[in-house]
């Protein structure tokens, strides 16, 4: 387990723990007391950090190395009844872009993601979830094969942004993000979304536009990253955690501006240090708002989507 | 007795008939030098097991692999091709066909059916490069076209396995109008939201990717199978450029988006059965 800078005295106090139990098992001194004693020090510890986040601090949560996955929840969610797919049927398979067919209980989902890796090579292979244009294509024919066959739509998005190279803008990064947006503001089956990491930008909103926007606790949602936005406006690298409260980027805030419509909650001490209650918590939540969206014809569902995009945005007069 | 192995007769040739040799068909060969016993390979689904390598094989083994029990109903058994052009190159065309019905027992170079495959009706269409290199003519096109119909009429999904060098250059334009005629059919089959799964197996070249074999709405191969439009021989001297490790294997395709997955042949059955489960939304089967 990696540990952020914040996240310290938790550390010390779970090597403490694991000391103390060390001690118990090798000598006579009884040292049950002691233990419970640094337990419930630790469980206090966590939950004062956690819940005195700052913006800045989430952002950095939702970038912890340990943090599940597109793919994790893809396989906590659907078990082996996963098929993934691949390829834009134009220039190639974007590793940093997984899409494929799942069942949540007995109902099929086509599963969309940007995907990052968890160690210096495979982060190398996913290209640090950034996708190309051609990710971005796969994920819209994955989505119309879905809309042919009326198979409801699932998009986690975790990108630090759409990457941003010479070949990707050769084929078009902007139509393809643009394309995607505009086609998903009219695809006729039932679209959520979960942000279940970063959301920095176009990148995100590639797959990002859905009937239900949910977001956990610890991601964050904006037009930029808060390291890029400082170095833009403040013109320095070292106002990252103002910008990260400028920004207004926590889910809370989302909330607030209804950009998102649902938070789902974390486990005291993030996603990371309790993946399944994690997975339980955004698989029973996107059930539950597929069974709401169901309900509505495919014309209603459009029309709904169309009216809350439509209404975004925030003016005088 | 010193001479005991010294011949006495001078010159012994043995005659290639009167040589003994071992039956064919006992063994198999690998391209990899490993050798697997025929009974062995079948049991393995045709896969060389040591190598995995993937024996081409035709309709009558993937049927085998595909169907429960080996039992389907054919469809359009009894169609087969006229010369409409009287074409001849080195031999009739009238000739040819009739020789390599002869060779395969087939009339010609699909064969479609209709079955159960892990409990659940499935219409296949496989062709079969053992006649005349899998090439396309008007009745490759028409049992396509009619296996979509029956599809379409029963509403069930529909295999394409295609195994082929292209079209037939013996019905000339003829056979590159079944490009037209298939495409036209599988939009059919599209309209009417039946799934439609394109397996390309070694060789899937010319108008067949340039027609059905790339219109799934999963395109899957095998390992190491051939797909390209031009052969890398073409290519090759077109060009005149060596061609990169690897140019047009399925794993190629696969890197440059135009397979959904690979699939060892001895999943085959599982995953199309399971993709059908899923993208039909429903419940999964379990063999």
């Amino acid at each position: 387990m990696e540990y952020l800078d914040f996240e310290l005295p938790i550390k010390e106090l779970e090597e403490q723990l694991t000391k103390c139990v060390i001690i118990g098992e090798e000598s006579d001194v009884d040292v049950t007391q002691t233990c419970k004693k640094i337990e419930k020090k630790l469980l206090e510890t966590r939950k004062e950090i956690y819940k005195n986040l700052t913006s800045w601090q989430r952002v950095q949560l939702s970038r912890h190395p340990n943090r599940p996955y597109t793919l994790d929840y893809i396989n906590a969610l659907c078990g082996d009844t996963f098929l993934e797919l691949h390829g834009d049927r134009n220039v190639a398979d974007d590793k940093a872009m997984i899409g494929g067919l799942g069942k949540i209980n007995d109902q099929s989902f086509m599963f969309i993601g940007q995907q990052k890796g968890y160690n210096t090579k495979t982060r190398q292979y996913r290209n640090f979830g950034m996708a190309n244009p051609e990710g971005y294509r796969k994920a819209l024919r994955l989505m119309k094969s879905a809309e042919k066959f009326n198979v409801p739509v699932v998009c986690f998005i975790d990108t630090p942004g759409a990457y941003a190279g010479i070949e990707a803008e050769e084929r078009g990064q902007g139509e393809a993000i643009a394309r995607n947006i505009l086609e998903m503001t009219r695809l006729k089956v039932p679209i959520i979304v979960v942000i279940i990491g970063e959301g920095a930008s176009g990148g995100a909103l590639g797959i990002g536009v859905g009937d239900s926007v949910l977001m956990l606790e610890n991601t964050w949602y904006s037009v930029i990253s808060p390291e890029s936005c400082s170095s833009i406006l403040w013109r320095s690298w070292e106002f990252k955690e103002q910008a990260a409260d400028a920004l207004k980027l926590t889910a809370p805030d989302m909330k607030k501006m209804k950009i998102v419509d649902e938070i789902v909650k974390e486990p005291i001490g993030g996603a990371h240090s309790d993946r399944e209650n994690t997975f339980e918590a955004v698989k029973s939540k996107i059930f539950e708002h597929f069974q709401e969206l169901e309900k509505l014809s495919p014309k209603d569902l459009v029309n709904k989507r169309m009216d809350k995009y439509a209404n975004m945005g925030v003016f005088n007069g | 007795m010193t001479a005991w192995f010294k011949r006495t007769e001078k010159g012994i040739q043995t005659s290639t008939e009167e040589k003994k040799d071992t039956p064919k068909g006992l063994w198999y060969k690998s391209p990899t030098g490993k050798i697997v016993e025929s009974d062995e390979l079948a049991k393995n689904f045709y896969v060389s097991p040591e190598d995995d390598y993937h024996v081409r094989i035709g309709s009558k083994e993937y049927f085998e692999i595909l169907f429960d029990e080996n039992k389907f109903e054919e469809l359009d058994a009894k169609l087969t091709s006229k010369d409409p052009l009287k074409f001849e190159d080195t031999k009739k065309y009238s000739d040819r066909l009739k020789d390599a019905q002869k060779k395969t027992g087939l009339k010609d170079a699909v064969r479609t059916a209709v079955g159960l495959s892990s409990g659940k009706k499935l219409v296949i269409c496989c062709m079969d490069f053992g006649f005349i290199g899998g090439s396309m003519g008007s009745v490759v096109g028409e049992k396509i076209a009619r296996g979509i119909d029956y599809s379409i009429k029963n509403k069930i999904p529909f295999l394409m396995i295609s195994k082929s060098g292209g079209a037939r250059m013996m019905e000339a334009a003829l056979s590159l109008m079944q490009l037209a005629k298939t495409s036209a059919k599988l939009a059919q089959l599209a309209e009417a939201g039946i799934p439609y799964i394109s397996l390309c197996t070694d060789p899937t070249t010319g108008g067949t990717t340039a027609s059905y074999a790339m219109l799934g709405d999963i395109n899957i191969s095998e390992p190491g199978a051939l797909i390209g439009f031009a052969g890398p021989r073409i290519v090759k001297d077109f060009t005149g450029k060596d061609l990169p490790e690897g140019f047009q294997t399925s794993e190629f395709l696969l890197e440059h988006g135009f397979l959904d997955f690979i699939s060892h042949r001895r999943d085959l059955k599982k995953n199309i059965n399971l993709y059908i489960d899923l993208i039909q939304n429903n419940k999964v089967r379990l063999n």
